[in-house]
């Protein structure tokens, strides 16, 4: 039988990464498909490709046995293909009722008709099983009911073709529950559902064909359940999964805390959170994304307000009421610094050149009375890019033509400048190829031998056992478990991550 | 909560702006018909209706532009330059006066069209090519009207700025026209929810599929056509056409004082033409007020100036309340 | 790998704007010197440098605001202010007046700074809050001058920068100008100041997160616009020997066309002050050859209004929203 669809020879490059490398994909009706491979495999951007979203450099698409063009998000849509994707499509300052209908809405008379509208979303809410209001404004609604409603939203769509991107991570286990009958229900009925997640148990769960790419190209296409889950990665890493991460050194540190936090609470989203870190270590933070990790990191930056309990550096307490209040100078040892979640938007001036990038934050080191001494600058800048291998060519063009894994190579570097000896790190290693994944890696690991002290929040689960000597569990705010040593797996994290979900029906178990 | 308990009180909180700004205006505007030494009279009512009404069409012209996070500096420019047509050609007989009334708002169209060909197609700056068009369309405006002049027919400027039975002064009805005609069909039809859509976010309005290009054009089109009939108006008040550079601006700059003060925010997203109605009202009665409390005519600009730097800071007391001031910086 | 020669990097970086502008300001020599042989002459082209230099101090403090992605729309009454305040205290202070200028741009740095407050810690959009600040900065002069023109006088120094020619023959206000100008490209690329205003026009929120205090820069750029504002109108002032209403009504519009026809982006991060002196030059240019063919006024704001657009869709184009 013809499958559905079929992607042959999908390429794309972005500057001088290449995302897609002849990838293929073929989904037949009726099945539901797993998508896997690590970020920067190319996952997104295949999917992207299938959306409409991103044109592909060469490589065809057929529907069918018939061969069709996906010029934009609208082509794509009258195909009957309908995505959901990490970063909402939702707009937030309309209602979820306006959303839900924002392509084809019903009309009466050239006009939107408010109540048919409304009846619609109603039927994609209830169909998903979503507690939300239509009148409500997205922009108020916590995130995981944002997903819920960006479900409900491609459902509505009446698609053939239905792809998830990373569209549970936010979502109780009660949702993901209804949402995986639903998927269930309409693979039954004959739609081919794509399924991307990075959570070995829901695709065990929920798929029933898997491919898995690596690098942009296809590595294998098998029935869900032909191979273990070591199995699996190893394809996903093409190599050996021990020995993807550097060595934890033997002996434990034992100097006195760098930093060390005492009941921090702020707003509800971060509960009495107590810690403390040594230099030298790599702590890590882990469990569900939106269960405070980020909240806490920007906490010790200065960056959120009304923050109550106490921090300490080098046992010292500070207030840190401002990302300035985290120099160096203000600070005993070295002052503290954040690799932030958006590159593109919170680590880096996208225009300006790579070189002014780099020395931004440590600037004043290279200055006297405000003015700049070049020749000071050129130097730290060129030993910057020595150490952290940075591509030599386009320094002086901005800092958007570089790959993603470079660009993060620029805003750690412009923090490795200012000499922190705390380095908060949020999500360094989201969408960067595996080459440089492993050379941040090994960075982390000299940098604790230079007796730093990180906190590195990842949403990969081998990356935290990979490289920390201790895990942070967050769940709903607070530090629901600390794993260290032998007790760091896989199966340890997920489930203290999930662990409080079957007594929480009584409290507030949603994740923001 | 019963359903449509519910239903009523997510609608109000999506109206606050507008019944803000309608509250305040009524406030102001009790207030000056009580201190007016004519009171509450047709003429008092009617000068007043229609001051507020010329300010309230041309800033619901520049308020479509900026539900997209647009902006539209050529209003003042149409505004005048529609005033000068409008001498010139709606004058004669009835059909003539029918012609050149359908020339003038086609002249509104054509300059929004032009409008949001440069900032849609050409991909420019709204606030650097509708300042550009705004000198062009006063440079038509000057070679229509080199000195003020012009005619208008009588009959039509007379009904068109007197009183509807004698209550309801007629530029009201314009304006409510344009609301009933103009802006509500294109609030509710695809189109308009689109510019919604595009001012909140325009990245997820093109993932969601919305016709981007489409949607955008249509709100520089449309806010030519509202200036357009403001031009009209003026001409019918004024019985002739002058081509006043200084009017031409500081009607741009009012209309944005106006969306703001009406609750529409200048990022787009939310807000609308209903609330930026009340808001020039709101201007517009402010000095009013100043007048009928017999302030200093000297001091009325500095007083206009510090009510208006005042209503635009409101807003930010919310600021207090943000947690994570990260999410002050965009 | 060596870091580009200090020549390199000041040319390395013509664009596309720069040329554009350099190209139509040749273009507008050859079409005056056509029309009229004297056009070329030096003294006609000082003449013109000198009125570019008023226009192009205003065009300075605009452009350090629209590089930070903000607008400044209270220029035209602050020149106003800057006209009207050191006249009236030369007045007071009898012929000497040594402080009318400090005090004049002192009362333009004030409104700036009132403008950055609004901006950087109110977080009002810049367009609303310094319309907002011009209506007051008229309001203040009405209440000065009771609506009459003002009939205080210059003094002899402010007469002195704005019209003699002592150094070499060249305008005085040229001078300034260049200084002014000078101590602007000094600040923008030698300072970590100039830095930060670049980076605050890329992305604030990256400046914030990189530990800069944003706020600060924000209303040390508006307060210089004010400023410079301020001290043109003096120049201006000084020029006519009186400061009247309304002065600083004409410079709005040419200011920001010659900051965005001069390369630097309306959306901010990027821009050469080179460009901006370019753009300064050839929005004079253009007016001068336009009152010299005795083109109507009309035509004049057609043919203005037209050669930015045309310009700008040469150089000035958006990106498509697409990835």
């Amino acid at each position: 039988m013809t499958p559905l669809l079929r992607m042959e020879g999908i390429s794309k490059r972005y500057g001088g990464v290449r995302a897609l490398e002849g990838a293929r994909l073929e989904c037949e009706r009726g099945r539901i498909h797993a998508v896997l491979g690590e970020n920067g495999a190319g996952k997104s951007t295949l999917i992207k490709v299938l959306a409409g979203v991103v044109k592909p450099d060469a490589g065809a698409i057929e529907l069918d046995g018939k061969p069709v063009a996906l010029p934009g998000p609208a082509a794509a849509h009258r195909a009957g293909i309908v995505s959901v994707f990490q970063e909402l499509s939702l707009l937030p300052d309309l209602t979820v009722a306006d959303n839900i209908g924002i392509i084809d809405p019903p009309t009466r008379w050239g006009l939107i008709d408010q109540r048919a509208q409304r009846r619609r979303a109603e039927q994609a809410l209830a169909r998903v099983g979503a507690d939300v209001h239509p009148l409500a404004r997205v922009r108020d609604l916590a995130l995981s009911r944002r997903q819920v409603v960006e479900i409900a939203k491609a459902l509505a769509r009446d698609p053939k073709i239905l792809i998830l991107d990373e569209a549970t991570s936010a979502l109780t286990a009660a949702d993901v529950a209804s949402v995986f009958g639903v998927l269930r229900e309409l693979r039954d009925a004959g739609l081919a559902i794509i399924f991307i997640s990075h959570r070995m148990h829901e695709i065990a769960e929920i798929a029933d064909d898997c491919s898995v790419y690596r690098n942009g190209r296809h590595v294998a296409t098998f029935r869900a359940g032909a191979r273990t889950p070591t199995e699996i990665v190893e394809m996903m890493i093409g190599r050996d999964y021990s020995s993807a991460f550097p060595p934890r050194p033997a002996d434990k540190p034992s100097a006195p805390p760098a930093l060390k936090v005492n009941k921090l609470s702020w707003t509800g989203r971060l509960r009495d959170i107590d810690f403390e870190i040594r230099p030298g270590e790599v702590v890590g933070l882990g469990g569900l994304d939106g269960q405070g990790q980020r909240d806490l990191l920007l906490a010790l930056f200065g960056a959120l307000t009304g923050v109550r309990g106490s921090v300490a550096v080098n046992g010292k307490e500070v207030r840190l009421s401002s990302p300035r209040s985290t120099r160096g100078t203000r600070l005993e040892g070295g002052g503290i610094a954040l690799i932030p979640e958006d590159r593109k938007t919170e680590g880096l001036m996208l225009s300006m050149s790579v070189r002014d990038n780099l020395s931004f934050a440590a600037i004043e080191q290279f200055s006297r009375a405000g003015m700049i001494d070049r020749a000071a600058e050129e130097t730290a800048i060129a030993s910057m890019i020595k150490l952290l291998g940075i591509r030599a060519d386009g320094i002086d063009g901005p800092v958007a033509a570089l790959s993603g894994g470079n660009q993060q190579k620029v805003v750690i570097g412009k923090w490795l400048m200012t000499r922190p000896q705390i380095i908060l790190l949020n999500d360094p290693t989201r969408g960067i190829d595996v080459g440089t994944k492993q050379e941040l890696y090994q960075l982390l690991r000299t940098l604790a031998a230079e007796r730093a002290a990180l906190l590195f929040y990842s949403t990969d689960y081998a990356e935290l056992i990979g490289c920390c000597d201790r895990v942070l569990i967050f769940y709903d705010g607070a530090i629901v478990a600390e794993l260290e040593g032998e007790a760091m797996t896989e199966h340890n994290i997920v489930a203290s991550a999930h662990g409080l979900v079957s007594h929480a029906s009584t409290s507030r178990a949603e994740p923001v | 909560m019963t359903g449509r308990a519910q239903d009523l009180r997510y609608w109000l909180a999506s109206q606050r702006g507008p019944l803000l700004a309608a509250a305040l205006f009524a406030a102001m505007f009790a207030v000056f018909l009580v201190e007016h030494p004519a009171g509450a009279s047709a003429n008092v009512i009617n000068t007043a209706a229609n001051k507020g009404a010329l300010l309230a069409l041309v800033a619901m012209a520049q308020t479509i532009p900026v539900l997209t996070s647009g902006l539209d500096l050529s209003v003042g420019s149409v505004f005048v330059m529609s005033n000068c047509l409008a001498s010139t050609l709606v004058a004669g007989e009835p059909l003539q006066v029918a012609l050149g009334v359908a020339a003038v708002l086609a002249s509104g169209l054509l300059c929004g069209a032009l409008n949001g060909i440069l900032v849609v197609f050409g991909r420019l700056q709204p606030i650097i090519a509708t300042l550009a068009t705004g000198a062009m369309y006063y440079g038509v405006a000057l070679w229509l009207r080199p000195t003020p002049g012009g005619d208008v027919n009588e009959n039509f400027a007379d009904f068109m700025t007197g009183s509807l039975g004698d209550a309801v002064p007629f530029s009201l009805v314009v304006l409510a026209g344009a609301v009933v005609v103009i802006w509500l069909p294109y609030r509710k039809s695809a189109l308009g929810r689109a510019a919604y859509a595009i001012g909140s976010s325009e990245q997820a309005a093109y993932m969601s599929g919305v016709p981007i290009a489409r949607a955008k054009f249509a709100t520089y089109v449309l806010a030519g056509l509202l200036s357009a009939i403001a031009g009209l108006l003026l001409t019918c008040l004024t019985y002739s056409g002058e081509a006043n550079a200084l009017l031409g601006g500081s009607y741009t700059l009012s209309s944005i004082a106006a969306v703001v003060v009406g609750g529409t925010s200048l990022y787009g997203g939310s807000g609308g033409a209903i609330g930026t109605i009340f808001g020039a009202f709101v201007l517009r009665t402010i000095s009013d007020l100043l007048f009928v409390f017999d302030i200093d005519p000297l001091s009325q600009p500095l007083f206009l100036g510090i009510v208006l730097l005042l209503s635009i800071s409101l807003g930010s007391f919310r600021l207090l309340k943000v947690k994570k001031r990260l999410d002050l910086y965009r | 790998m060596t870091a580009p020669a200090p020549l390199a990097r000041i040319f390395g970086r013509v664009d596309r704007a720069l040329l554009a502008a350099l190209g139509f300001i040749v273009i507008l020599l050859v079409a005056g010197a056509l029309y009229d042989r004297n056009f070329l002459s030096l003294d006609y082209l000082l003449q013109q440098l000198q009125v570019a230099a008023f226009l192009g101090i205003i065009a300075t403090g605009v452009m350090l605001v629209v590089l930070l992605g903000h607008i400044d729309l209270s220029i035209p009454w602050v020149v106003t202010i800057g006209g009207m305040m050191s006249t009236a205290a030369a007045s007071h202070e009898g012929s000497a007046g040594a402080l009318a200028i400090p005090f004049a741009v002192a009362c333009g740095g004030g409104i700036g700074i009132l403008n950055g407050i609004g901006v950087a810690y109110l977080r009002i959009p810049s367009m609303i809050f310094t319309l907002a600040t011009n209506a007051i900065a008229q309001g203040l002069m009405v209440v000065h001058t009771s609506g009459f023109a003002p009939q205080d006088h210059a003094t002899p120094a402010m007469h002195f920068i704005a019209v003699e020619r002592s150094i070499l023959g060249i305008p005085n206000a040229v001078w300034v100008w260049a200084a002014i100008g000078g101590a602007t490209v000094v600040l923008l690329r030698r300072t970590t100041f100039g830095r930060r205003v670049y980076a605050i026009g890329n992305s604030e929120r990256a400046v914030f997160l990189s530990r800069a205090n944003v706020r600060l820069v924000v209303v040390a750029c508006f307060a210089m616009a004010g400023a410079c504002s301020a001290f043109a109108g003096v120049l201006l002032a000084g020029y006519s020997t009186k400061a009247y209403q309304a002065m600083g009504d004409p410079y709005l519009l040419p200011a920001i066309s010659a900051v965005v026809l001069g390369g630097t982006s309306i959306l901010g991060g990027r821009g050469s002050y080179v460009g901006t002196v370019a753009g300064v030059v050839l929005v004079t240019l253009l007016q001068s050859i336009l009152s010299i063919v005795q083109m109507p006024e009309a035509g004049r704001q057609v043919i203005s209004g037209a050669v930015i657009i045309i310009m700008l869709l040469v150089y000035g184009r958006g990106a498509k929203v697409v990835s």
